[in-house]
């Protein structure tokens, strides 16, 4: 267990435009470390800087407590597990595993012992004679992975490892990695574009954006409280709805698309007033109109798509310019063009600054229970 | 019944017709410029000819029982195998070299693969007339740099001890183009990963170069290595203009003989029998290696 800081990293091309830049953060020893992001946002450059496969061109990344910007990479006492696996395809399963031990000149019986181990580890035992176009993506994937084992490396880097496999087979290595990582107590650092991988296995996650930190934080914490709609749209599924809104002095009222008003108290009339203000809410938080419900809080829609996914019911509507969606439990019988009451619940909406971007009203209704509360013995 | 079985067959063979009617515009050309010479060798190979090339009396196997026998014959079939032992494996090696130095990314590095390249687009005769005044004994620049560096002259073409070495030297010169542009191109193909995942692993230089790279290469190799020994068998322009296949026959391969053979002594029956001599190597040669040479070869 090592853990990993990066301090003002930057990096760039061509001397003058940064393609990532002020990125600090520190990752914890043993902790499942996701970076995740849009393609193109720059976390693969940021691995393979942290691998030293790529030049630091500004800033100090730290492994442990020494300062690696210079070391090469096999001093840096890491393994990685890249997105098209590596493998040689000349060696069998067993050479491909064995590799790195080999090139480290570790002792033939302790080799076979460590590919042994972690054959038996990733179920290969019986396939460890055969060659890497032998075997199918979720084998060769696991090859990958018992290479990154075997070097017993205190830190592994993963450049989206999952995304050639199949869904099926991406959900059950999603449990796997996170199992064997925390077997071994590896620190993990993961690269994904897929914002379920990030929310269902790290114990951290960084959202990268245009090569600049969007937020780092509690899976759920983002989740619940975005730093930014752009962290708002890129997690959770559907994406969370936003729409421009301002607030109204004269009748305290938030107008939402210019469609549809929501009442306020004075205090966050007060500090929401003459700014521009994009607010946010997740589907799941737009709730069916209420008989008691006022009908001033209350808005009219008309469903222009419908998905029913067994257990759950996805509709969408327009508002404004802008698409909403909304995500109920359950199977419910709706129609394109049905007209449907709903409410929206100023406690579970995220209200972002027009300008900066920045969050400014946290949801507080965010719909978490907890076992002690919900259980009454 | 019988209209039946016949449709049967007719709609059987279907596959078959169209795959020939596909087949037809090569197998032409190929009978045309290839088949029909070749058989039409190995039937005068069986013949004495008169001045215009007609066989006129059927000897058997004559032709052939006379060339195992002559001197000369067994002269340039040891030359030629001298010949392509020196300028096979040490041509490809060169190659190799040269294309891992050009394969390494550096600023102007396309500079270099250009001028590594470059052999290819000379024509073997030009190249040859160069290599002439190379190898000239008393203008030429070889000469005058031993004479430089006071060592005796070298007559590098009218000596038949040097004359092979020197004829080999130039061919080598001149296929290095072509060889270093496939190899280049194998090179390329090798995906970046791993040599990533082997720093990772802190494999050095030379280890990846014998537990990557090589192997990685090797159908590269094997292909380029199969064309080089056709190739360096069938050497005849270069002959032709630095030694005419002299001095003392030191240079007379076989495909310069079946050419003096033919068209200076208008044997064409020997000649023929030759060719088909030379056929028959070259097959032997490819069979060994795609027997031999193939299990070290690993495909994707």
């Amino acid at each position: 267990m090592k853990k990993v800081e990066l301090v003002d990293i930057s990096k760039s091309y061509n001397k003058t435009d940064n393609v990532i830049s002020n990125i600090n953060v520190t990752i914890e020893p043993g902790e499942f470390f996701v970076l995740v992001g849009p393609s193109g946002c720059g976390k693969s450059t940021m691995l393979r800087m942290i691998a030293g496969l790529e030049e630091i061109t500004g800033g100090t990344l730290k492994i442990g407590e020494t300062v690696a910007n210079h070391l090469p990479p096999n001093k840096r006492e890491l393994s990685m597990v890249f997105q098209n696996y590596a493998l040689y395809p000349h060696l069998t399963v067993e050479q491909n595993i064995a590799f790195g031990l080999d090139v480290k000149k570790i002792k033939k019986d302790v080799q076979i012992k460590r590919v042994a181990d972690a054959a038996e580890m990733l179920g290969l035992t019986d396939y460890l004679k055969r060659k890497p176009r032998e075997l199918s993506g979720g084998q060769r994937q696991r090859v990958a992975l018992a290479r990154a084992i075997v070097s017993e490396a205190p830190i592994c880097l993963m450049d989206e490892p999952l995304s050639n496999l199949d869904a099926k087979l991406r959900a059950q290595m999603r449990s796997e990695l996170r199992r064997i990582q925390r077997e071994l107590n590896m620190t993990m650092i993961y690269v994904t574009h897929d914002q379920v991988e990030a929310m269902t296995m790290g114990d951290r996650i960084m959202i990268l954006h245009k090569g600049e930190i969007q937020q780092v934080g509690k899976p759920i914490d983002i989740y619940n409280y975005p730093a930014n709609p752009f962290v708002a749209t890129f997690v959770g599924s559907p994406a969370m709805n936003l729409a421009n809104a301002k607030v109204n002095p004269k009748t305290n009222e938030l107008i939402i698309e210019e469609k549809f008003s929501l009442a306020l108290t004075s205090e966050d009339c007060l500090a929401f007033e003459n700014r521009l203000l994009t607010i946010g809410i997740r589907p799941e938080h737009l709730q069916i109109a209420k008989e008691e419900t006022a009908p001033k809080n209350k808005v009219d829609v008309k469903v222009t798509n419908v998905e029913v996914l067994g257990n759950e019911t996805v509709f969408s509507f327009q508002i404004g310019q802008k698409e909403w969606s909304v995500k109920w439990s359950g199977q419910w019988q709706i129609k394109i063009g049905d007209i449907i009451p709903l409410e929206i619940d100023f406690d579970a909406l995220c209200v972002f600054d027009g300008e900066t971007e920045r969050l400014i009203k946290k949801p507080s209704n965010v719909g978490s229970y907890t076992l002690q509360d919900e259980v009454r013995l | 019944m019988n209209t039946e079985v016949k449709n049967g067959w007719w709609a059987k063979s279907a596959n078959g017709r169209t795959a020939i009617l596909y087949l037809l515009p090569s197998v032409l050309l190929f009978s045309v410029f290839i088949f029909y010479p070749m058989l039409r060798t190995i039937y005068l190979s069986f013949y004495l000819t008169d001045q215009s090339g007609k066989a006129v009396l059927n000897v058997g196997f004559d032709n052939y029982a006379y060339l195992l026998q002559s001197p000369e014959f067994l002269n340039s079939m040891k030359a030629t195998g001298l010949f392509v032992l020196y300028t096979v494996p040490i041509g490809i090696i060169i190659a190799l070299f040269l294309a891992l130095l050009a394969n390494e990314k550096l600023k102007g590095i396309g500079f270099f693969r250009t001028i590594y390249s470059s052999t290819m687009g000379v024509s073997v005769a030009a190249s040859s007339v160069v290599w002439l005044f190379l190898f000239h004994p008393s203008i030429g620049m070889f000469n005058r740099l031993l004479s430089v560096v006071n060592i005796p002259q070298i007559q590098w073409l009218l000596d038949p001890e040097w004359a092979l070495f020197s004829v080999s030297l130039s061919t080598i010169w001149m296929n290095l183009g072509f060889s270093f542009l496939i190899i280049l191109g194998g090179l390329q193909n090798i995906d970046e990963h791993l040599y990533e995942s082997s720093r990772i692993d802190g494999a050095g230089y030379f280890y990846r170069l014998r537990r990557i790279t090589i192997p990685m290469l090797s159908p590269t190799l094997f292909f380029i290595i199969t064309i080089s020994l056709i190739n360096a068998f069938q050497s005849f322009g270069q002959i032709d203009i630095l030694t005419k296949g002299g001095p003392s026959q030191s240079t007379n391969l076989i495909v310069y003989s079946i050419y003096r053979e033919a068209f200076v002594n208008y044997q064409f029956g020997t000649a023929s029998a030759q060719a088909v001599f030379l056929f028959i190597l070259i097959l032997i040669v490819t069979v060994l290696q795609f027997k031999f040479g193939e299990k070290k070869v690993h495909y994707q």
